[in-house]
């Protein structure tokens, strides 16, 4: 378990790390996915630049109704910062789910989403909260939705020189119910399927409905068919059943020792009307 | 001298069976104690081990120049260079067992992954590891076969191709009349059992120092071990190192399991490197390693037949047992099997047994003692068979269990297979655990769980198992142990014990009962283990032995310095007679006393030394045990199992545990929780999954599912409490019983959940999928 020789660069300010990650060097941000593959010598790099301890990447505040997350906020502060538990819940709710407290401890947010793992928890709220990521390079920024951003497995839309430095989520209204249920795959801890549901109300029916879901697949994605199958229909049990029985509609699920295609499929159904119930339940 | 002959004022409260916390746990949760990663020696080298990516190869060249041109890179061995040395010993001594050679480098093919082919020296570990990476292996590969039914299968690739059949062995134990108890039956059940590998995963992984000096012809080896002494013994053969120049130290090590009961090639191995290189080496083990070439658990395939008469008796039992060898023998590889047959009776009347043990060869790493070894797969088994049975029967399990029991006044209880079961009380200890959870309560609940559509079981195990290994003519390499109790002149205590705690707590137990046996207060007592140079021979810790047997050669060495100290205590004090108690030596009749410290010191002094008496005051005791001995419990576990997502929730669970006197119950409480813990691991979780070419799936703690804190349910546990005549102390031993028990309540458990359905058996570890299949109808 020892990591091939590299080189460190904690460089003081957001342009030089950009200038030294456009020369090829790699960020490393809060090294609980990058140097467990280091050390297992799966992943090499030659020089590593460490973006977490960058003023310019660490805050969470709130602009014109959005909340302004950076990429190298904690997924404990994600999960405890009194501006995101009051004002995203799904997102701090979400990042409670991630692995242990010690790796929520060093683990960011920005580290999470560039990684792309299938099977990590926040891509299915994201999905659920149509985030923007905002992703940056030494020659300037753009900025993608999360359906965009998240292409495959440790696949996203992150071009050579890139990295992400915020994540943009919207001030949730009042009245929205939100909710996060993850299905933990026993071993790591990682989601075999997680579900985020934010569920509107309009009078006894559901109003606007998104849910993002995580480890069916080899990426996170909205499932619309659920979405639809709810939208100005009574807000009742039998509504949310039929509804998550659609939830792995045009999805390829994966299989592995923890659980085979058929049962995540399964799964997902399960913990999509979970989530559902609990944002219904949450919703005013 | 100056003697005060006052008597002590301080009575001193006595300890055993007084829950002490451990005295070794203040370095253990502060980082200051010493495992083999913390020794550090001036010019310590480093090695790291290449090793075979295959299951199974033919190796056709090893190209070590690239790492030899590494600098900091020492020197690189092959399996060309280790000549002379001796391979890996077995001390299994079945009839007819066929040993293939384990060098502790692969000799032209390597038989399993991690299979160590060569060892880069370096500097230090990271300059190691890179020249391991330079070194270039050409294989060729070859089929692998990892499961131990298709290793039996007619046209298998042979693992030794000198034994095309991949039998190892074959092993035959009956006992009673197997024939005429069939023929007698009024219902026989069968079933195939699986006792699945499971991956020991101590905390601390294994790792060896070793510091040869040239000069004096001395090794002193560090590894983590719970052998020191047989490790020893067992590494000088292998190295031809004389062994009284052979000092070999655990320091402390953080955990076993059985894992550390052995000798591995790694051992060997860096000390043969230390005695080439003429410098102190180093190797620790990864996390990865551990998983690959440390000995596994389990690995059984069972078939089972029970024969019954309809009323519940149970007549008689059949077993065809496939064991899952693995590639080679580690020390004990071929004999854990043969335990499982010799507890297959579990705790039943029945006279009439026939087991057939078929050790079978595959590319997988060796199995060998783990926590319970043998035993666990044996309860399984029987406790799993007795409800089949009792469903075959429409009986409830524990009518069934009430009817078969061994009775209190048939100890000492011969089996079928040959053990003298000590004493006990079964029905009685079953009783407390069935009235603790309101056992026909439950049932009425369970009616109605099931009438509103929910999955409810109860899941009962009675478990027995065999302990405190054991007299020396059932055991490979002796079966006593020893202590000895030295008063130091100033009066301070030191004992040392033969047993290898490493975890277990007997740095607590044994000054407890030291304090209490002499006076002495306990915090003027150390217990020192672990270390060849420092103790006597001493056999080690497993079996859960520690207490039953190194506590017995620790009281009668106690008694015998008793005599001692009375013997000096009459001479300073002119009497004929004295009475020893409270740490001070009594003349009844005049009223004058002496200290046992003052005594140990006059010993030393020489001043008075009695008639035929020699000076000092140090006892050694080597003990023998006539018997093992024989705990054991009911364990009773509530489940509820979600239909919807195949998930089972652990309502509650009762232990009630005869584990005999217990010296100190925190420590037994601990046992069993960490024991539990295991036994449900292997129940729910966990899983050492080959695949076809020999890769193991499950190598990481990314995909073995080691049990944790938070999926542990609160265990209530009690006790009766049946000494055990075997030894001075009544114990029985505590160290593998929360696992033995604990596995079969579970799976019972939740196959009772499961029953209205039709389940009968479900193979471990009942993992949501598979309870998701059963109760979505999709039975794979
Ligand atoms: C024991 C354990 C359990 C875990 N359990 C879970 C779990 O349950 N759910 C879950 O979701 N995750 C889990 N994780 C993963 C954890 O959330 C990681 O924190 C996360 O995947 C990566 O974030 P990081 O900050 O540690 O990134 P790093 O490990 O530093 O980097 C990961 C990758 O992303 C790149 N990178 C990092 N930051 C950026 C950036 N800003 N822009 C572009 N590229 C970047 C790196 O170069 C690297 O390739 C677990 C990890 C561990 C060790």
């Amino acid at each position: 378990m020892i990591a091939n020789p590299f080189e460190y660069s904690t460089p003081a300010t957001l342009a030089e790390a950009l200038g030294l990650i456009a020369d090829g060097a790699k960020p490393l941000s809060g090294g609980m996915s990058l140097i467990p593959m280091m050390k297992l010598r799966l992943a090499s790099p030659e020089h590593l630049v460490d973006i977490a301890r960058l003023p310019e990447l660490n805050y969470i505040r709130e602009e014109n109704g959005e909340l302004h997350i950076g990429a190298a906020v904690t997924h404990y502060d994600v999960e405890s910062a009194p501006l995101l538990c009051g004002k995203c819940p799904l997102l701090a709710e979400t990042a409670g789910h991630i692995g242990d407290i010690q790796v929520r401890n060093r683990g960011t947010l920005g580290g999470s989403v560039a990684h792309a793992d299938p099977a990590a928890d926040y891509p299915a709220a994201l999905q659920a909260l149509e985030a923007k990521i905002v992703l940056r390079s030494a020659a300037g920024e753009r900025v993608v939705t999360a359906a965009e951003f998240f292409i495959d497995t440790f696949t996203t839309a992150l071009e050579p020189g890139e990295i992400v430095t915020e994540v943009v989520v919207p001030v949730e209204p009042g009245l929205t119910g939100t909710s996060y249920q993850k299905c933990l795959q026993p071993a790591s801890g990682f989601a075999i399927v997680g579900v985020a549901a934010r569920v509107r109300r309009d009078g006894a029916n559901f109003g606007a409905v998104q849910v993002g879901i995580t480890g069916l697949t080899g990426t996170s994605y909205r499932a619309t068919a659920v979405e639809q199958a709810l939208v100005g229909k009574p807000a009742t049990d039998e509504t949310i059943r039929a509804a998550a029985a659609h939830a792995a509609d045009g999805v390829e699920a994966n299989s592995d020792l923890h659980a085979s295609a058929d049962y995540r499929t399964s799964l997902a159904v399960s913990y999509t009307t979970r989530a559902l119930h609990s944002a219904l339940s949450r919703s005013a | 001298m100056s003697t005060t002959f006052a008597p002590s004022t301080t009575k001193l409260e006595k300890l055993v069976g007084k829950r002490l916390r451990r005295r070794e746990d203040p370095r253990l949760i502060t980082g200051t104690a010493t495992y083999v990663e913390d020794v550090k020696l001036p010019d310590m080298h480093h090695a790291v081990i290449v090793r075979s990516p295959h299951g199974a190869a033919d190796i056709r060249s090893i190209d070590i120049s690239k790492a030899k041109a590494l600098p900091g890179v020492v020197a690189v061995f092959t399996g060309a260079d280790i000549v002379g040395v001796g391979t890996v010993p077995c001390g299994a001594s079945l009839p007819g067992l066929r040993r293939p050679d384990h060098h502790i480098l692969a000799q032209d093919r390597v038989y399993l992954v991690g299979h160590p082919v060569a060892v880069v020296v370096a500097t230090d570990r990271y300059i190691a590891a890179d020249g391991a990476d330079l070194v270039e292996v050409e294989y060729d590969i070859k089929q692998a076969v990892t499961d131990p039914e298709k290793a039996l299968a007619p046209g298998a690739p042979a693992v030794h191709s000198q034994w095309p059949d991949n039998v190892a062995f074959t092993f035959h134990q009956n006992g009673g009349d197997i024939d005429a108890a069939f023929a007698e039956a009024e219902v026989v059940v069968k079933q195939r059992i699986t006792s699945q590998r499971l991956v020991p995963n101590a905390m601390e992984t294994r790792g060896v120092v070793a510091d040869w000096k040239t000069n004096d012809r001395s090794l002193t080896l560090y590894t983590s071990t719970q052998i020191p002494h047989l490790a020893r013994t067992l590494l000088a053969g292998m190295l031809g190192i004389e062994e009284n120049r052979f000092r070999l130290i655990a320091p402390e090590v953080g955990g076993g399991f059985g894992s550390k009961l052995n000798v591995y090639s790694e051992e060997a191995l860096t000390a043969w490197v230390s005695m080439k290189i003429g410098k102190p080496v180093k190797w620790i083990e990864s996390r990865r390693e551990n998983f690959m070439v440390t000995i596994h658990g389990r690995g059984h395939v069972d078939y089972f037949e029970i024969a019954a008469k309809r009323d519940g008796t149970i007549l008689g039992l059949k077993l065809k047992l496939i064991q899952d060898l693995g590639a080679f023998h580690q020390l004990l590889t071929p004999v854990i099997p043969t335990l499982s047959v010799l507890m297959m009776p579990g705790l039943y009347n029945f006279r009439n047994i026939q087991a057939e043990v078929v050790g079978t060869f595959t590319n997988c790493v060796p199995t060998d003692a783990y926590r319970g070894a043998g035993r666990p797969e044996a309860t399984h088994g029987i406790e799993r068979m007795v409800d089949i049975l009792a469903a075959e029967l429409g009986m409830d399990p524990a009518e069934i269990r009430f009817k078969n029991f061994v009775r209190p006044d048939q100890f000492p209880f011969p089996t079928a297979t040959g053990l003298n079961y000590d004493s006990g009380d079964y029905a009685n200890t079953f009783q407390k655990a069935l009235d603790t959870i309101d056992y026909h309560g439950l049932r009425k609940q369970q009616a109605e769980a099931r009438a509103a559509g929910r999955l409810m079981g109860i899941g009962i195990s009675t478990y027995g198992e065999i302990c405190a290994m054991g007299p020396s003519v059932a055991t490979p390499a002796g079966g006593w142990e020893s202590a000895t109790v030295k008063f130091e002149p100033s009066g301070k205590v030191t004992v040392l014990t033969g047993t290898s705690p490493h975890g277990q707590g007997q740095e607590t137990s044994f000054a407890q009962l030291t304090a209490d046996e002499l006076g002495v207060p306990i915090d003027d007592i150390v217990v020192l283990h672990g270390d060849t140079s420092i103790v006597q021979y001493g056999i080690g810790t497993f079996g859960s032995r520690n207490t039953a047997v190194g506590g017995a050669a620790l009281f009668y060495a106690l008694q015998e310095i008793k005599e001692k100290l009375k013997k000096f205590g009459a001479a300073m004090l002119k009497a004929e007679e004295v009475e020893l108690g409270d740490g001070v030596c009594l003349n009844p009749k005049t009223g004058e006393s002496v200290t046992v410290q003052e005594i140990a010191g006059a010993a030393y002094r020489g001043v008075v030394i009695p008639p035929g008496m020699d000076p000092g005051m140090v006892v050694t005791k080597f003990w023998e045990p006539a018997n093992f001995t024989y705990p054991f419990g009911a364990h009773i576990i509530v489940s509820e199992v979600d239909a919807e997502t195949g998930d089972i929730e652990i309502k509650r669970y009762v232990a009630v545990d005869d584990i005999g006197n217990q010296l100190n119950p925190l420590l037994v409480d601990g046992q069993l929780h960490g024991g539990a813990a295991q036994g449900l691991g292997q129940a729910l979780w966990e899983q050492g999954v080959y695949d076809d070419n020999g890769q193991l799936v499950t190598g990481e703690f990314m995909d073995y599912t080691m049990p944790r804190a938070r999926m542990m349910p609160w265990i209530e546990s009690s006790h009766t409490c049946t000494p055990s005549p075997v030894n001075p102390l009544g114990a029985k031993g505590v160290g593998e019983a929360g696992t033995i028990g604990s596995t079969p309540a579970m799976v019972n458990s939740v196959v009772d959940a499961l029953s209205p359905l039709g389940v009968r058996h479900i193979d471990m570890p009942l993992t949501p999928e598979k309870i998701w299949k059963l109760t979505n109808g999709r039975n794979a």
